[in-house]
């Protein structure tokens, strides 16, 4: 167990975080994740409100769509990432843990009156369903209603008598979905996914901290306070996707001049050689000079590789080109390698 | 929490154990327990010379890096090949497959010294 804020979150169950890794990539892994944040915008122009406050396009949604997106400053750095969700009459936004105050408090100062601002992180539970058989695990405990709705759309789903919010989401590279619904119901839901797994022969198991980390590493996906964060740009990052300058947005002229000017460094993936490469670790340049530090690191199960994030200098950027990383005073071996480490399923 | 009576132990989880003339040398149970996953490990290569407490290499969990600390003095005379493909053979079978590196010792009496199974069992109960 260890402490992430402000929950008790186990590192790993007991089977470990390794085989909870690969299990969530052959069949079915439960996230227990309500730790996340969820707020609720809602009222009178909350929609212009929630497209300049984000940097994704979002009125373009329909009532049930789901879109990634980042919560940027006015300097353009990165508060926090969102997954967005445009409800009937409502704006529903998960949020992470470590930066619900924050997103509240950055959100709160902004909204114009009429606009309400609803955190509704304590009355609402989280569970992820995520892998292969995701799917097939939901439609059985949901009549069906799961492989109806399509990649980043959501739908209401009633499971075990329970009314839950269900989005095709996720942050391990998998197909499945992320199950919103009352706290009170968390533990029959949890069991009941457990046994109806059981029932219908569909391997699942519950997942730690550390394969949840190690999911979304391979496939790719930030995690705030190491990819991405408040020092560090969407554009450098690799995140210009989620931005649309289109439309107006905070942190808009500050990432036009980014782009106009060429990012100074950018985000990589490394294969390491001779150790793991961990957070903090210098990564050196062909000539050994220490040129910034891994913002992530760990060995990968699936690709079965020892592989870190850090962010560069754009000509050192390229795929191929040799860099090493300090291990224990050691220049290991490091290949700037294509993002991510592991195509995620739907997008093959 | 199985502890194998033919070793001897030091507190720092390294196990010792004699076959032929050499000593064949790994991780407690307990060890590889509470560190987890075992991901990568790294032994010195052989003809290299240690001292007793001297590091042998390095073990990496999920979770954290651990130092490997020689029980006895002596040369290494082999380290496990297996490792390299399958770190994680310490956690399935740590007495066994699992084994780290085999040194020719350098001074038997070193061996007295060590923890027995018992003192050993002792000593994972104070932690």
């Amino acid at each position: 167990m260890a402490p992430f804020a402000g929950y008790d979150m186990p590192i790993s169950y007991p089977r470990g975080a390794v085989e909870e890794h690969l299990l969530c990539r052959r069949s079915v892994g439960l996230f227990d994740i309500d730790h996340m944040g969820q707020v609720e915008l809602r009222g009178a122009g909350a929609d212009e409100f929630v497209s300049g406050l984000v940097s994704a396009r979002v009125l373009d949604m329909s009532e049930g769509e789901a879109r990634y997106s980042l919560l940027l400053d006015e300097k353009g750095l990165v508060l926090d990432d969102l997954f967005i969700y445009r409800l009937r009459g409502r704006w529903w936004i998960v949020v992470n843990a470590s930066n619900r105050a924050s997103d509240l408090a950055w959100i709160r100062a902004r909204a114009p009156e009429g606009v309400i601002v609803d955190d509704r992180s304590d009355d609402t539970y989280m569970i992820a369903v995520q892998g292969p058989r995701a799917i097939e695990l939901l439609d059985a405990v949901s009549g069906g209603a799961v492989s109806a709705l399509r990649r980043f759309t959501a739908g209401e789903i009633v499971v075990g008598g329970t009314k839950v919010l269900f989005g095709r989401t996720g942050y391990t590279g998998e197909d499945g979905g992320e199950l919103f619904f009352p706290a009170v119901a968390a533990l029959e839901l949890w069991e009941l996914l457990l046994a109806e797994g059981e029932a219908g022969g569909i391997e699942t198991a519950p997942i730690g901290l550390a394969a949840r980390d190690s999911l979304r590493f391979e496939a790719g996906m930030p995690l705030h306070g190491h990819e991405i964060s408040p020092s560090i740009n969407p554009i450098e990052a690799g995140f210009k996707w989620a931005c649309d300058f289109a439309k107006d947005f905070v942190g808009r002229k500050a990432l036009e001049d980014v782009v106009a000017a060429g990012p100074s460094r950018r985000l990589v993936g490394l294969d390491v050689t001779g150790g793991v490469p961990r957070e903090g670790f210098e990564v050196l340049s062909p000539a050994g000079e220490a040129i910034g530090a891994c913002v992530a690191g760990m060995y990968c199960p699936t690709v079965k590789k020892y592989a870190a994030n850090a962010f560069v200098l754009p000509e050192l950027a390229k795929p191929g080109t040799a860099l090493a990383v300090s291990i224990r005073g050691k220049p290991r071996d490091a290949v700037v390698v294509k993002r991510p480490l592991y195509l995620p399923s739907y997008r093959r | 929490m199985k502890i194998d009576p033919n070793c001897r132990y030091r507190s720092s989880h390294e196990y010792a154990r004699k076959d032929g003339g050499e000593i064949v040398v790994g991780i407690s149970d307990h060890a590889q327990e509470a560190l987890g996953d075992i991901v990568f490990v790294e032994m010195a290569e052989p003809g290299k010379k240690v001292a007793q407490g001297e590091p042998l290499g390095v073990i990496e969990s999920v979770k954290a890096a651990s130092d490997i600390y020689a029980p006895v003095s002596g040369t290494i005379a082999a380290v496990n090949p297996a490792l390299q493909g399958d770190p994680a053979l310490v956690n399935k079978d740590c007495y066994g497959a699992g084994w780290l590196l085999r040194l020719s010792p350098s001074d038997p009496a070193e061996w007295d010294g060590l923890l027995d199974a018992a003192a050993y069992e002792k000593e994972c109960g104070k932690e």
